[in-house]
């Protein structure tokens, strides 16, 4: 029901919902025993769930928003033609079963019937056909137009059935058409869909409906006691904004919350007490993203291989994760997850060894200086590294690498820049030397807007300016073919690659951690996460707190 | 005006002081953390910005007498180190405001006229906008560097000196003092920075007291926003902001910094007030 | 009277004027422009967005009939839109999040009347008493402790520990269901902590005052001859001296707007209070010019209504001025 699309993780994954990085190895933490909760009764429909939320929602249409509140939020609302199931394969949402031409070049997707909009009108192929209009239609704003341009002609020959095709096979296809379908007939007079009424007051297909938005404060959603897939359990759905971190943890041990991310500090420390116990289940499992150490390629000390290769060895990354995650994730040796498929576990590594980046460093021509810190042709090696405001995990990684590239002899400023202007700015006017930030890891290991040498434009993904012809042949390759083993070689490939050129040095994939109220059951921690089975979700009908609204 | 009146002045000003005793005790708050901030390295042996992962959240011990922070450095490093970084905040800020407010005052009160009714216009406009969302504004333009922040809480922050050494110009330049000095020949600038200024001083000096403590207290409110002084550079706002995330867990992480602030705060505006008294009985408490 | 409202009323016109070329320069004293700000935002800034932004900024004009139609747009609250996604028009988010800002700063100003006037008098009378000190150290600690701090102390304490209030926002979640008796008193329990420590913070500003002014009417003759007349002390500070401190007071109520407005930011962060505070954060987050400007004006301008009440209150009380 949620899903983690290509963007950059900023100040909005910050927004408490981690749950929403889908991930594997669930663990289940606390809840000693079961047994104590005797009056644990079968499901039940009722309660409701409040989850805290840094930032507020921007809008409900997901094609035009790009935070996490906002697509998290939306997820309640509305469904795609398929979606993620919890081991992560695609499986068919709106879509009853789809087909895929031998040749890779042609989806005929088969939906659902019966399946209304909230408003009561029924659901069909001209919903998903607007929905790609609009999705190619210059005048929506939306950064998601382009895994639909490559779809060359769209067919609806009937109400349920719906075919897109494409000039040459493209592998992201078919999880492309996990975006939102958006309702035809409520949206038809709007040219540019951003600023229809559908995106403050959403009508969807999904299995909660709107109820009110009130901006910088919550949004609620009550069940859609129609919903094709079952009525869900849990009544409504409140996200309430709080956007300090301090309090929220407050609310939530106050009551005022069920559902929140918890830093790696909350995790280990403040939450290892017998009263969070006895009220909280905690979930831990890995999360579908990536910090990295970025430099600008162009930059005259970092267009050096061994330069960078030198800072991957002067970086503690087990210190990183020890200090700053308390343990909790895994180092990063590539963009792709551990555990997944497209994860090559067996790339190069640099293991932490300050002599060898010095001695790495003299052979590159960087001699210390008198004041140790290393020269060449009478230019220190001192640069700044940007970062965004208000991410805490970030700052301390850059206090750590700080101080490991001191010890090298190298002198590293840190700057943090609140998110807009770090973006807009610093990032997209490529005026940085080096910075620390972090990627999404999405389902489909499709990179080629991140990697390929062709997407460094203001507006593009790879603002570090990569560019290996070899792994432009391999993405390309990567994404028109729909056999995994090949797809497989590609993606390995192309890890090999990056592993040796660190044109970004791989930090760490962080652990998403979560506390639920204990009155929730029906988690199963599977590898997309836990929230994939939501609607599962149940309070027994004794342990039901808020009773009162209807 | 003679030595020796100078020193008796000085000398009634400052047993007037002493006689009151919440302005001694929040002088004497203010001298602690200025030596604190004067000899950091005497206070604490420890780097500030050191990190030691396997030191996280030490609570208080003989080797980190404040304990230890987030990323294992030591807090009464960091306190001591951030006393300087706060303190310059606050007097850097000041200065600049009472450079701007002196002129401005100066300058409205002696010409008088149209400068004085368009200076004074443009005080009251200023005074309008909500001083804190102006601060905010001008951070989001520029960047919030220690600098920065310093000259935007000075530029904010002029206003009531001015007024103050407006009222004051009005009336010492109607003195006899002042005519007598015309008579002579001086020009307006000697007049002004000879005759006018020093005799000005004394509300200037409380007023700045009383800025220094306000803009210690704006950085803190920046740093919680996270828009202060920024990280790893130790102020006491972003150690409050830091700590404030642990604030059941690790006590010393907030309460040393906010009872920094919350000393420092206080003690420069008892002692503010105890410097209005002792300069002039007449005002006491204004 | 009438007539010197009409007169304070017709100051504020070159008041505005003034506040409106302020904010003009501020938002040209912006780094590439306003559009470019709003183009590099929207990754997706189409020509035309590009183009009516221009037309709303008007760049193509020179810079005095540019600054014409500013303040002439000013004056009928058109803000332009919101740049964030929303896109909403910035008047109609503020007037959305002003309700609350002010009824938080309203109860805060009530709050500090009626405990600081009481201080200051006390503290006069009794100067150099112990409950001066005291009292005097107290409300100073109001303003020298930073809120955020002090605001999540009270939250642990009277949220987590006790257990007696909630720790944020406006309402609990039950509050549709609850009657109207409970939906006050639910209300009300929100409130209490963040008005508490908005007023904490302003008495050390009031005491004080009231107490310098009550120090200086004391030491009046009409003063001197009341108690010379052998009245009673009560009777001398309540009946003569108090309403004579009490009227400077007035204005300065008028001028604390700004610094209560300012410090709604903080509160309403820390509290999860969905008010024009917040809504200012978020926008110079995000780099919301407009809206940035928008409550810059409305700041201003909500200023400006307080001093004219203050005065008008002020004159209304004191028949000196009236008659002026």
């Amino acid at each position: 029901m949620r899903r983690a699309l290509l963007l950059l993780v900023g100040f909005a994954v910050l927004a408490g919902d981690i749950g929403l990085l889908a991930g594997c190895a669930g663990e289940k933490k606390g809840g000693a025993g079961k047994g104590a909760a005797g009056a644990s009764g079968p499901p039940a429909y009722g309660d409701a769930l409040v989850d805290g939320s840094i930032g507020d929602v921007s809008g409900f249409v997901s094609a035009v928003t790009s935070d996490q509140p906002s697509h998290a939020a939306a997820g309640f609302v509305f469904n795609g033609l398929v979606r993620y199931d919890k081991n992560l394969q695609l499986e068919g949402e709106l879509a009853e079963s789809w087909e895929v031409s031998k040749d890779g070049k042609k989806i005929t997707f088969h939906l659902r019937e019966n399946v209304k909009w909230h408003d009561g009108a029924p659901f069909s192929s001209g919903d998903v056909l607007f929905t790609y209009r609009k999705m190619i239609d210059p005048r929506t704003p939306t950064a998601y137009a382009e895994d639909f341009k490559q779809v060359s002609r769209v067919l609806a020959p009937d109400p349920y059935t719906f075919i897109a095709e494409y000039d040459k096979p493209f592998a992201p296809a078919l999880a492309s058409w996990g975006m939102h379908i958006l309702p035809k007939h409520l949206l038809e007079e709007y040219p540019d869909i951003s600023k229809s009424p559908l995106n403050k007051k959403p009508v969807g297909t999904g299995p909660y409906r709107f109820l009110e938005w009130k901006t910088g404060e919550k949004v609620v959603f009550e069940e859609n006691p129609d919903y094709f897939e079952g009525r869900p359990y849990i009544s409504r759905v409140v996200i309430r904004v709080i956007p300090d971190p301090a309090t929220m943890f407050l609310e939530l041990k106050s009551g005022g919350i069920d559902y929140m991310g918890l830093t790696p500090l909350q995790f280990t420390r403040q939450t290892e007490t017998p009263e969070f116990k006895n009220s909280f289940n905690k979930y831990r499992y890995l999360s579908f993203g990536y910090t990295y150490l970025g430099f600008r390629l162009s930059h005259p000390f970092f267009s050096d291989k061994r330069v960078r290769q030198a800072i991957a060895h002067a970086v503690n990354k087990k210190e990183i994760i020890d200090g700053v995650l308390f343990g909790l994730g895994h180092e990063a040796t590539g963009p792709y997850k551990p555990g997944t498929w497209a994860y090559n576990p067996n790339v190069k590594k640099f293991a932490y060894d300050p002599a060898k980046a010095k001695a790495i460093l003299g052979e590159a021509g960087w001699k210390p200086g008198r004041d140790g810190i290393l020269a060449k042709d009478g230019r220190k090696f001192a640069f700044t590294v940007l970062t965004n405001a208000g991410n805490e995990s970030r700052a301390k990684t850059a206090a750590i690498i700080q101080q490991n590239l001191a010890a090298v002899g190298i002198k590293m400023e840190i700057r943090t820049v609140e998110w807009a202007a770090f973006i807009n700015e610093f990032v997209k006017k490529r005026k940085f030397d080096a910075l620390i930030l972090g990627w999404t890891i999405p389902q489909d290991p499709d990179l080629f807007d991140i990697w390929n040498s062709a997407k460094t434009g203001p507006d593009e993904l790879n603002h570090i300016g990569y560019a290996n012809a070899e792994v432009d042949r391999l993405l390309e390759k990567g994404r028109r073919t729909f056999d995994m083993e090949q797809r497989k070689k590609a993606y390995f490939r192309i890890q090999e690659i990056l592993a040796d050129e660190q044109p970004i040095v791989f930090l760490y994939v962080p652990d998403a951690l979560q506390a639920i109220h204990k009155r929730f059951h029906g988690i199963e921690p599977a590898p997309a996460g836990i929230d994939y089975n939501f609607i599962k979700w149940y309070v027994p009908k004794g342990e039901q707190k808020y009773t009162t609204f209807r | 005006m003679a030595k020796g009146r100078e020193h008796s002045i000085l000398l009634d000003f400052l047993r007037r002081l002493v006689r009151n005793r919440l302005a001694v005790a929040g002088g004497a708050v203010v001298l602690f953390f200025f030596v604190l901030s004067a000899f950091p390295h005497v206070f604490s042996r420890h780097d500030p910005n050191r990190i030691d992962v396997l030191k996280v959240l030490q609570p208080p011990s003989a080797d980190h007498p404040l304990g230890t922070d987030e990323l294992g450095r030591d807090v009464l490093a960091r306190m001591v180190h951030g006393a300087r970084i706060s303190l310059k905040v606050g007097f850097v800020a000041v200065g600049i405001a009472t450079a701007i407010g002196l002129l401005v005052g100066l300058v409205s009160g002696f010409y008088g006229g149209w400068i004085d009714a368009v200076l004074m216009r443009f005080v009251d406009i200023m005074l309008c906008f909500p001083t804190f969302f102006l601060i905010l504004a001008v951070i989001a333009f520029l960047e919030p560097s220690i600098y920065n922040i310093m000259l935007v809480i000075g530029v904010t922050g002029w206003m009531g000196v001015s007024r103050l050494v407006r009222a004051e110009t009005l009336s010492l330049k109607e003195r006899d003092f002042v005519a007598a000095a015309r008579a002579q020949g001086a020009g307006n600038a000697r007049i002004i920075f000879r005759h006018i200024l020093p005799n000005a001083l004394a509300p200037v000096l409380v007023s700045a007291t009383l800025g220094v403590a306000g803009a210690i207290l704006t950085e803190s409110a920046l740093s919680f926003l996270g828009i202060g002084v920024q990280p790893p550079t130790p102020s006491w706002g972003n150690i409050l902001t830091a700590g404030k995330d642990n604030i059941e867990f690790a006590w010393w992480l907030s309460v040393y910094p906010g009872l920094a602030i919350l000393f420092t705060v206080l003690g420069y505006n008892l002692l503010g007030e105890g410097i209005r008294d002792a300069v002039d009985p007449r005002l006491r408490g204004r | 009277m009438l007539r010197y409202i009409v007169r304070r009323v017709l100051l504020m016109v070159p008041m505005l004027v003034g506040i409106s070329l302020i904010s003009f320069l501020v938002i040209n004293m912006a780094p590439g422009g306003p559009i470019g700000i709003a183009a590099d935002l929207n990754p997706k800034a189409t020509a035309e967005y590009r183009e009516r932004l221009k037309a709303y900024y008007g760049l193509d004009q020179p810079l005095h009939v540019r600054y014409g139609r500013w303040l002439g747009r000013m004056i009928t609250l058109d803000f332009g839109d919101s740049f964030s996604p929303d896109g909403r028009q910035v008047s109609e988010k503020i007037k959305e999040r002003i309700p609350v800002t002010l009824a938080i700063n309203l109860l805060s100003m009530a709050l500090i009347f009626f405990i600081a006037i009481p201080i200051g008098i006390y503290s006069a009378v009794r100067k150099d008493s112990w409950f001066d000190r005291i009292s005097t150290v107290a409300v100073f600690t109001g303003f020298a402790v930073p809120t955020f701090w002090l605001a999540l102390l009270l939250m642990i304490l009277f949220g987590v520990k006790l257990g007696w209030l909630p720790i944020s926002g406006l309402v609990s979640l039950e509050h549709a269901s609850l009657g109207a008796a409970g939906k006050i008193w639910d209300r009300a329990r929100h409130l209490i902590l963040p008005v508490l420590l908005a007023g904490f913070g302003g008495l050390a500003g009031f005491s004080r005052y009231m107490r310098s002014n009550m120090l200086e009417v004391i030491r009046q003759d009409y003063i001197a001859t009341a108690k010379a007349k052998g009245l009673p002390e009560r009777k001398v500070v309540f009946r003569h001296a108090m309403r004579n401190a009490l009227l400077p007071v007035i204005t300065i109520l008028g001028l604390s707007v700004p610094d209560l407005l300012g410090g709604s930011v903080i509160f309403e962060t820390i509290f999860a209070i969905p008010g024009m505070g917040q809504l200012f954060y978020q926008g110079v987050m995000s780099r919301d010019y407009p809206l940035i400007m928008g409550i810059l004006v409305i700041g201003a301008f909500l200023t400006l209504i307080g001093n004219l009440l203050a005065d008008v209150g002020y004159a209304l009380a004191d028949p000196r001025i009236r008659t002026e």
